[in-house]
């Protein structure tokens, strides 16, 4: 203890030995002790400062992009309307939509907890080119600098789908603009999943073989894949969208020659595999959260590990189910309505194992768990209503309704944003070298899983009853339903702020996490928390199988 | 705000039909996703950490157990794709006699054309018991045409016509809306289908009578904007004869043959240079930006009564 006779002096943030310094030993030598300037942060290399600029403004967009939804949940209290025009409703959920998907949505797992726990986890010292990796957020942020003057500058009403000739030649906002920053950030996506592959390939430490690389590992190797291909082909659609608009050379436009359809197509060529961009990581966190909840390894790893890819692979062949009502050949969409069944099957796999993994493990129901609880829960209500919605004859009736929405939330906000929370309550410990409180946590996993289900289930019943989406005004016989909703969303804002609260309040007071809290297998867990600026003092060596927890083999007492 | 609904009316067999699978599917997605739920919370308390329970020969893995919960799901999944997918065909192929009512969809209101000239915006209406066909055009965006008591919508796609067919076999009035966001107004955009008795749908042609069918509106379109100048009886033009044209196979000059349907009829009015039949010199000009969709679809309709003359010899 400190001798309380001393005058009292303000601790000397250099002198890393002072005992005043509010960081825990561990962090006074970690990578978030190394430099304090703002440079520092600014021009960093490390990927796990990396990580942390984008968890910030990832978690910044998060918050803008559930402003807007606010507005429209506000808006849709009263079937005629509340607050805003039709004009203003049309932005909201464009800038919703589109800020939630590009800036929030597709970077959120994969680049703050990607970024932070690949190296760590496969035994690097950081990803294969990291200045790379900065100029990626740079990317990033420039996108997001420009999403934001689209704000400013009074929005755009295209719905985040910029179906054309809507948008290529009716619209009347700052459509160019916006198209410019989903172009921008997709740069940001193509170079992030570049780095991942090569470093996934060329980083493994001593006896990491692809055997043994932890699930997470294995799905954002998969995410990658379909960032850098899929990606470009976004880019280019957007591009000439803009050309259309700016120089009326026609593409999509019948009046300039050009085919509405072929928008869709390139569209969703991309959009549909971003689902799984969306999607995979989060499988990848789950896998994760589950084994280390049970101290068990992941029930059947190489099918788990596979079925990442045979997703990743598949998701590209489905992407004309959005077009089952636009006019495409109806025996196109027959193929492609089997396709989508299909592409269920490794999702379907994945869940059934997770929860073969909880058998005869030490299941400890703490946040992690319960947030993973919570996304296979909501995923699979999603995914079970993505199969109702392949079926042609069933679509053609809920497509482009509410039905759709509450699916697509299901799948994007119950389960990706589930296992985002769920991965900054396993990790951390390990990020900042605190502990939080864990009755918090398990309070507000239950709370957003609650405050989920009740706005988004009364949208499936708005979306049979034929309530179509971007309605700003709708029949009040729906109004019943859609004030459930709203009120089910005031519910998920305040608890989507109540991590906030005491994992800030863990960075000054939280306990010292010490290396491995959770007792988890997996190499992250093997050095300080936080970690050091170069991760590991000596390069690791692998022996075992990943997630090696001991077997039983005697009963206990 | 008083009634809460559970279930959107149903004006039609197919409707029925639709609700039959989509409950189907959903015992299905129960029966799947049960054991799931059941078992997870069950394995969380009986293998609650710190709890006494055996653990003794855990499995990590079991291959002949992965495959038959990834093979039995898919096989049951596919009995409902063979359902869903035969009535989704059937949607593809009006019967012959259909009563043919023609749909422009514009920003943002629909306008309805009846064989017999009567016109509608917004409200469409329609006799029980009897198919109805509609060839769908529109003048801007994408629109899409949408009744939840038929279980049914068509994208509505500027440059092409769609079609939607149908059998109401209740009367009453349902709501009609636009589905696919087309602008400000998009959820403004929408009326109501009436399904009427035979004899009140005839008061209502009645009523509504105007002047000529829409073959006979087309029929004086092609006089007044020329057309017959050209491909009239008359004419000392070389151009195609269009009598007993509709529904024929056209040989085109680079050596395709294609049929001539609505959508042919169409592009030759709009785009004329990019179909031309074969033996015919490029001389027809666009009437693009000219003729709306409404005028188009009247001369389709006039041509198409025209299909039962004999065609002439080409001069």
């Amino acid at each position: 203890m400190t001798d309380l006779s001393m005058p009292k002096e303000r601790p000397d943030p250099h002198n890393i030995e002072d005992r005043g310094l509010s960081e825990t030993p561990a962090q006074r030598e970690s990578y978030l002790r190394a430099g304090n300037t703002l440079g520092s942060w600014f021009f960093t290399t490390d990927h796990k400062r990396i990580a942390v600029l984008y968890l910030i403004s990832v978690t910044f967009f998060f918050f803008i992009g559930g402003a807007a939804a606010a507005l429209i949940r506000i808006d849709l209290l009263e079937p005629n309307g509340t607050i805003l025009t039709n004009e203003g409703y049309n932005r909201a959920f464009t800038l919703h939509g589109v800020i939630m998907v590009w800036f929030f949505l597709i970077p959120s797992i994969p680049n703050t907890f990607g970024n932070f726990l690949i190296p760590l986890m496969i035994g690097a010292r950081d990803l294969a080119f990291p200045r790379l990796n900065l100029a990626s957020w740079y990317i990033y942020v420039l996108g997001g600098l420009c999403t934001v003057y689209v704000l400013i500058a009074g929005g755009v009403d295209t719905g985040w789908t910029f179906y054309t000739p809507l948008s290529s030649m009716f619209a009347h906002g700052q459509v160019v603009m916006a198209a410019t920053a989903v172009f921008i950030v997709g740069f940001s996506s193509i170079l992030t999943g570049l780095n991942f592959i090569v470093t996934i390939h060329k980083l493994r430490c001593p006896g990491m073989t692809w055997g043994r690389l932890p699930l997470f590992v294995w799905s954002h190797y998969a995410t990658s894949l379909i960032l850098v291909l899929a990606t470009p082909v976004l880019s280019i659609t957007l591009a000439l969208i803009a050309a259309e608009r700016l120089f009326g050379i026609g593409v999509f436009n019948p009046a300039l020659g050009g085919d509405p359809l072929l928008y869709q197509h390139l569209f969703w060529f991309y959009s549909h595999p971003a689902v799984y961009i969306m999607v995979l990581p989060a499988l990848g966190v789950v896998s994760e959260l589950v084994a280390a909840a049970a101290r068990k390894p992941v029930f059947g790893y190489k099918v788990v590990a596979g079925c990442s890819i045979a997703i990743a692979a598949i998701g590209f062949l489905v992407w004309g189910h959005h077009m089952f009502v636009s006019g495409q050949s109806p025996y196109a969409s027959a193929v492609f309505s089997f396709l989508s069944l299909a592409v269920a099957v490794p999702s379907g796999i994945k869940v059934y194992n997770w929860t073969a993994t909880l058998y005869k493990g030490h299941v400890a129901i703490d946040p992690p768990l319960l947030f993973a609880c919570s996304f296979i829960g909501l995923f699979v209500v999603g995914g079970l209503t993505g199969l109702i919605l392949a079926m042609l004859a069933v679509d053609v009736h809920v497509h482009d309704t509410y039905f759709v929405i509450a699916h697509f939330h299901y799948i994007m906000v119950g389960g990706t944003v589930a296992a985002y929370f769920g991965a900054l309550h396993f990790w951390w410990p390990k990020i900042t070298g605190r502990l939080y409180s864990l009755a918090w946590g398990r309070l507000s996993a239950l709370l957003i899983f609650l405050g989920f289900n009740l706005t988004f289930f009364p949208q499936f019943v708005l979306g049979y009853l034929g309530m179509p989406r971007r309605y700003h005004h709708y029949p009040p016989e729906f109004q019943v339903w859609n004030v459930f909703s709203s009120t089910g969303s005031s519910i998920l804002a305040v608890t989507y702020l109540l991590p906030f609260l005491y994992l800030f309040y863990s960075l000054r007071y939280g306990d010292a996490a010490g290396p491995n809290p959770w007792g988890a297998t997996g190499l992250e867990w093997t050095v300080p928390s936080p970690p050091p600026k170069h991760n590991f003092e000596e390069t690791p060596t692998v022996s075992g199988p990943p997630y090696d927890y001991p077997m039983e083999f005697e009963e206990r007492p | 705000m008083s009634h809460l609904p559970l279930w959107p009316l149903e004006a039609s067999a197919h409707s029925g039909e639709v609700d039959r699978l989509v409950i189907g599917l959903v015992i299905l997605s129960i029966l799947l996703s049960a054991p799931v739920f059941i078992l997870m919370a069950a394995f969380a308390v009986k293998y609650r950490r710190g709890r006494t329970a055996d653990r003794r020969h855990r499995i990590d893995h079991n291959m002949a157990l992965e495959v038959s919960w990834a093979v039995i799901p898919f096989l049951l999944l596919l009995v409902f794709y063979t359902w869903s997918t035969e009535l989704f065909l059937e949607l593809r192929h009006p019967p012959a006699d259909a009563l043919e009512i023609d749909v422009v969809a514009k920003q943002w209101m629909w306008k309805f054309q009846h064989p017999g000239g009567q016109r509608e915006i917004n409200d469409l209406h329609v006799p029980l018991n009897r198919a109805v066909k509609l060839v769908m055009a529109s003048q801007d965006v994408i629109h899409s045409l949408f009744v939840p008591a038929l279980r049914l919508k068509q994208d509505v796609v500027p440059g092409r016509y769609t079609t939607l067919w149908f059998k109401a076999d209740k009367t009453g009035s349902y709501p009609l809306r636009c589905s696919q966001f087309c602008g400000t107004d998009h959820s403004l955009m929408g009326g109501h289908l009436y399904v009427l008795s035979a004899s009140d749908y005839a008061r209502w042609l009645e009523q509504s009578k105007v002047d000529g069918s829409l073959a006979a509106q087309g029929a004086t379109l092609f006089r007044d904007r020329g057309c017959s100048g050209c491909h009239g009886a008359a004419s000392t033009v070389k151009a195609p004869s269009l009598n007993g044209l509709f529904g024929r196979p056209v040989p085109l000059e680079n050596g395709q043959v294609v049929t001539a349907d609505e959508q042919y009829i169409r592009d030759s009015i709009l785009l004329p240079q990019s179909q031309i039949a074969a033996g015919y010199p490029h001389i027809m000009p666009t009437f693009q930006n000219v003729l709306s969709e409404d005028d188009v679809l009247k001369l389709v309709a006039y041509i198409k009564s025209l299909a039962t003359l004999t065609p002439e010899r080409s001069r």
